[in-house]
């Protein structure tokens, strides 16, 4: 019996889109923002130029909002799917199993609405700057909201950049699966200090 | 004389397959280097439950008693292994004995592992050598790699890798840990390389491969020590390059 190929296909492409562009995307956007420390006039400046790319409509709607809606929407699938055991099985990479679905999970709550706070309100004729992240942030119960969002990001990002090596046989022995862990680990801080020092120019 | 040491069990029972579980208590007399089967023989030799009422005798699965037939297999404490090679002396107590839920329940501790067998038919786990002629020696296996392939040659479909997997479950189709290693074993022969590319393509189907989670509770569960995710883990690399193969067309099937 040879069954069909969709679900390895989609697999794959689950795993694929989440790093790139979905993963390479949210770097990005990691590194513009981390521009507000810089001051308020260099992060209208990078925003802008952002905002007013060339084709900016089409490069949103491949390089994010298609993939990211495709890794979402499986990604729950799969996260649903799952019968989570870490209280049986307290290992640490089943751990991280778990924390993977449960950032998902929180990383889709938090982007949904990041995405209707900033760019749809955008398209609704809001102006996306600086004062508009520091009158969001100005509640605290928006940056705790921020700063969980966005370190689960990062945490699902780096985290799946382990599982993307293994899924695809770049990793395959336990050392170099044990390499990739630190790898990831480093992935994680850095852009972590990115992330939340970009958070706290805004406070 | 001084009282009787006795060991404790709190055991998971059901006594149809349909029918609710529930959980009876048992308190038998302590003998030195008792594991859990010689304890449930001796709930068996008189099934007395531990508030002194007649109770039927507890059904579970063994065969080989030295952890190569993989028959015993339950979730021990809370972990799945082999029951004859849980050592009493060495569990806490009460000892608390639960069918390994993953598979279909029949009575008690006994549980229905076809699905695991029917898994190897479906991957082709053999090495296809009948004929209608004489085909001669096969292709030599080197010797290091036979050493290597024996330990993947250890399984003995026990279960305990799809019980401990997360992804192995009533929600979803995955197949499981054990074929897929068993793929990795017969992709590696000399012969069974011959169709490697059938078994690849069945893993790659639904419920397949690409189901696994790297939770990696497997590798840590297997009694025999498998190196189940190393062996996910170059399935997946030859999967990435089947699709490859598949996907752009290949004059390289089998080599």
């Amino acid at each position: 019996m040879v069954a069909d190929n969709r679900e390895f296909f989609y697999r794959r492409l689950h795993s694929l889109l989440g790093v790139i562009p979905v993963g390479l995307f949210m770097t990005q956007h990691l590194v513009v923002n981390h521009f507000a420390t810089k001051g308020e006039e260099a992060f209208n400046q990078a925003a802008g130029f952002m905002g007013s790319l060339p084709f900016v409509l089409v490069l949103e709607t491949l390089v994010i909002f298609l993939p990211l809606l495709f890794h979402a929407i499986y990604g729950l699938y799969i996260a649903f799917t799952a019968k989570n055991n870490p209280g049986r099985f307290g290992y640490f990479r089943n751990w991280m199993f778990v924390l993977q679905r449960w950032t998902g999970v929180i990383t889709l709550i938090f982007v949904a609405w990041h995405v209707w706070e900033t760019r749809v309100q955008a398209a609704l004729g809001a102006e996306v700057n600086f004062q508009m992240m520091e009158n969001i942030l100005d509640n605290p119960f928006m940056l705790v909201f921020y700063i969980v969002g966005v370190l689960s990001a990062i945490f699902h990002f780096a985290n799946g950049l382990w599982s993307f090596c293994v899924s695809w046989g770049i990793a395959v022995s336990p050392r170099s699966q044990r390499i990739v862990t630190y790898a990831t680990l480093l992935v994680f801080l850095a852009l972590s200090y990115v992330g939340l020092s970009a958070i706290f120019a805004f406070v | 004389m001084s009282e009787q040491k006795t060991v404790r069990f709190l055991i998971t029972r059901q006594d149809a397959a349909d029918s609710t579980p529930y959980e009876e208590e048992f308190e038998i007399p302590y003998r030195p280097n008792m594991n859990v089967i010689s304890a449930l023989m001796e709930i068996r030799r008189n099934p007395v439950n531990k508030k002194g009422e007649k109770t039927t005798p507890i059904t579970w699965d063994m065969n080989c008693l030295e952890e190569v037939c993989g028959a015993c297999s339950m979730n021990i404490n809370g972990k799945p292994r082999q029951s004859c090679t849980a050592l009493v002396d060495q569990l806490e107590q009460p000892i608390r004995l639960a069918p390994m839920n993953t598979f279909p329940v029949i009575r008690d501790l006994q549980v229905d592992r076809s699905r695991m067998f029917d898994s190897l038919k479906r991957v082709k786990a053999w090495v296809p050598i009948d004929g209608t002629y004489d085909l001669g020696p096969g292709p030599r296996m080197p010797e290091r790699k036979r050493q290597w392939a024996y330990e993947l040659s250890k399984c003995m479909t026990c279960g305990v890798c799809l019980e401990a997997c997360p992804n192995v479950n009533s929600k979803s189709n995955f197949i499981g840990p054990q074929p897929l290693s068993q793929v990795r074993l017969f992709n590696a022969h000399p012969t069974g390389a011959m169709n490697r590319d059938e078994r690849l393509e069945t893993i790659m189907g639904d419920g397949g491969l690409a189901n696994c989670g790297n939770s990696q509770n497997c590798v840590q569960s297997c009694p025999k020590g498998i190196p189940l995710t190393t062996s996910i883990a170059a399935l997946n690399r030859e999967a990435t390059f089947q699709s490859f193969r598949n996907f752009f067309g290949s004059d390289h099937a089998v080599d």
